[in-house]
């Protein structure tokens, strides 16, 4: 049999379009895979969005189709076929038969290790379970809580519903529809995500987090978020969970959109852990993510992220420094091991006067994998003053793994200053014997030499989180010295 | 204590120790001084389980128990503690963090809890003051830019910390000034007592002014050709070490 194309499947969609029915098979819990404009639509009907939301859909669709998948990163896939996806796939009911016993053992150990409480573990697992009267109240104490204080945080498609004016005003004004290939496929087919408003002048009073909400509605692979901070307010979100993710789709092509304006901070920390793919390279997840946030006057956003999964990985968390006086930060980690590869950094935009960015990044490879770090400065002609400090350190573990850096730097204003600095370093045999013989297991060592590798931005994240950071390091490169 | 029984070892099969043999008791303090490249910090490697070497003959006791096949870590469980010649830098890792780490695998491993935050702060305050550090020193990342003697003192600061049975101090006094080398020794002398015991691997006599030994061996050519009390070390120091050799010949 020939390969089924996409024009086939266009032709076929033109004339058997009703035969598929999209519209009175809504009640499937998937839908059949491909893309089309049919299947956007019908992802939109499915949410019950207002046209200008479907318009908005289908413009992204269409500038998609133009668009050429990017070549440029320091990565080697094969690309996804995007006619073999499905993309919408609701929220599986939990099947009530389903027991802890079903889950993949190896899944369970890993939970163990990372502290992850059994009705936490049956969430992740779409296991049913009794409702805690507990966690019931905990919820409700927490939406009252951010209620009194006029915090909006909800489902996109809640929000959509519900702040139609608040999301259209925002939605793609920081990451367009057309921004790039995968934002574009993000635009057109984004199955839910998180929405998040703070007014004026509140401090939002606790660290806001997708951690357990995801948990609740199950989101797709294609999450769009939305946070916006208004003037003097400040939030600090944390995103994804530590736990891995056996994600049976391989493609995730997230969309993150930060608004912080005049005075306003955001403090946005990531852990990304999705399946990286087996010890020979086999499976894992394609993270495609774009971040990205703009500051206005006297405005600060921080992107802190620690990426231990994914099979591939690239993803630049940026910001635009439109505002005068603001400040954008970068703290990464990125640890790949085996087969996997990342191709992460960020993009620090200077355009407003004073303007100030901290690039530090620290990247660990390990097994046969390869970790580039590409991070772009630009200063533009307005921005006087601007400064920037980039440092970029890489470990390496064995001599199998590789570590790259691509900083680019685009000053045109001389007023600015620009400091990059980048070390390589290798764990050495040296400091595992000692560690060894003052006690320390290697797997131990080696854990506290890469934890002190990356402490400086292990220091950035909220406390409970540092502290699964740090576990998560560990259980990344068990195994990866022999 | 240490029970060292005709003791082979190679690397990359050049045989550096030749048959060894040397008995250590509680309570007593050895010196082993010989030339460079007589296989002195080989031996001190080996004890320590330092995998780059190949014992080929002979075994280690460690209170009557073989220890040649542990790895590094288990010894250290057991009671070997090895002063580095050289200690290496880890960045990011504060000393009271490593000491930590240290303890607790090290009582884990002999199925005791975690040592409690205060008992621990306890003993660190006690052994920095044993050993006149300065507490800022030990929120530091772990020898990272510390001179040689701040490395040395911070390696007996180790030793106190974690009282080991079998000390092994491998050329403790290269890159020491003539104070650090006091304080230094005096750590050693005040944390000897008759259930634990020395090993002082050095060059010169200069140390053994200080950390007085009961025994001294010279290690000549992977072998001990002589041994007998301090004295030797004064011998040593007065006529070199081709007397012995001389000696051996004849």
């Amino acid at each position: 049999m020939s390969k089924y194309t996409e024009d086939d499947l266009k032709i076929e969609l033109e004339t058997k379009e009703y035969e598929y029915g999209f519209y009175t098979d809504l009640d499937s819990e998937t839908f059949p895979i491909g893309l089309n404009e049919d299947i956007v639509r019908a992802i939109s009907l499915k949410k019950e969005e207002p046209q200008w939301m479907t318009d908005w859909r289908i413009e992204a669709f269409r500038a998609w189709q133009e668009m050429i998948e990017p070549e440029w990163a320091n990565v080697k896939y094969e690309k996804p076929d995007f006619q073999a996806i499905s993309y919408y796939s609701a929220p599986k009911k939990a099947d009530p038969n389903k027991t802890l016993d079903d889950v993949d053992p190896e899944l369970l150990a890993m939970y163990k290790k990372l502290g992850i409480s059994l009705d936490e573990q049956k969430k992740m697992n779409n296991i049913a379970m009794d409702i805690v009267v507990d966690s019931v109240s905990v919820a409700t104490t927490f939406k009252k809580t951010l209620a009194e204080k006029g915090i909006i945080f909800m489902s996109i498609s809640e929000a959509i519903r519900e702040y139609p004016d608040l999301v259209r005003n925002y939605l793609g004004t920081v990451v367009p529809q057309r921004d790039n290939f995968y934002a574009a496929l993000n635009s057109a087919v984004f199955s839910d995500g998180s929405f998040c408003y703070i007014p004026k002048g509140v401090r939002c009073p606790m660290e806001l987090s997708t951690y357990f909400r995801i948990n609740q509605a199950g989101t797709g692979q294609f999450e769009r978020t939305l946070l916006i901070a208004d003037e003097g307010s400040y939030v600090s979100y944390l995103e994804g969970c530590t736990a891995p993710s056996r994600d049976e789709n391989q493609l995730h092509a997230a969309v993150v959109e930060l608004i912080a304006l005049d005075n306003a901070e955001i403090k946005y920390s990531t852990v990304q852990n999705w399946y990286p793919g087996n010890k020979e390279g086999k499976g894992g997840v394609f993270n495609f993510v774009t971040k990205r946030g703009i500051c206005e006057k006297n405005a600060k956003i921080s992107w802190t992220q620690v990426e231990t999964g994914s099979a591939i990985t690239w993803k630049y968390p940026s910001v635009i420094l439109k505002g005068d006086n603001s400040i954008g930060e970068f703290y990464s980690i990125a640890v790949t091991n085996n087969f996997q590869q990342a191709d992460t950094g960020t993009k620090m935009i200077h355009l407003g006067k004073n303007t100030k960015s901290t690039i530090i990044s620290k990247g660990i490879s390990a097994g046969k994998s390869q970790n580039s770090y590409r991070g772009l400065v630009r200063i533009s002609a307005n921005a006087d003053n601007a400064r920037n400090f980039s440092q970029c350190d890489s470990l390496l573990m064995g001599n199998n793994c590789g570590a790259h850096t691509f900083p680019y730097i685009e000053s045109k204003n001389s007023s600015a200053k620009v400091e990059h600095e980048a070390t390589t370093s290798k764990i050495g045999e040296d400091q595992v014997f000692y560690c060894n013989q003052r006690g320390i297991p290697t797997e131990k060592a080696i854990a506290l030499i890469v934890n002190g590798f990356s402490k400086d931005v292990l220091n950035k994240l909220p406390m409970e989180f540092a502290v699964e950071a740090q576990k998560l390091l560990e259980i990344s490169l068990e195994g990866s010295v022999g | 204590m240490l029970s060292i029984k005709n003791l082979h070892a190679s690397v990359e099969d050049k045989e550096i120790l030749k048959g060894i043999n040397l008995e250590i008791n509680a309570g007593e303090v050895h010196a082993i001084m010989g030339p460079n490249g007589a296989g002195k910090s080989t031996l001190s490697s080996i004890i320590a389980g330092n995998e780059n070497y190949n014992v080929t003959e002979g075994e280690i006791l460690l209170e009557g128990e073989d220890i040649s096949e542990l790895a590094p870590e288990e010894r250290a469980h057991k009671g070997v503690f090895l002063s580095f010649q050289y200690p290496v830098e880890i960045p990011g890792v504060s000393v009271t963090n490593f000491m930590k780490t240290a303890i607790n695998e090290s009582r884990k491993a002999n199925g005791k809890e975690e040592m409690p935050a205060n008992e621990m702060l306890k003993l660190i305050r006690e052994k920095s003051e044993l050993l006149e550090i300065d507490r800022k020193f030990l929120s530091r990342s772990l020898n990272e830019g510390f001179s040689g003697g701040e490395k040395k003192r911070n390696e007996i600061f180790q030793m106190a910390m974690l009282e080991p049975k079998l000390a092994i101090l491998d050329e403790t006094d290269s890159g020491l000034d003539i104070d650090a080398l006091r304080i230094v020794a005096n750590g050693v002398n005040k944390l000897k007592n008759e259930n634990n015991a020395v090993l002082v691997i050095t060059h010169y006599q200069r140390l053994l002014d200080y950390i007085i030994p009961d025994f001294v061996h010279v290690l000549m050519d992977g072998k001990i050709v002589k041994s007998g009390g301090k004295e030797l070390a004064y011998e040593l120091e007065e006529k070199g070490y081709d007397w012995i050799k001389q000696e051996q010949e004849v």
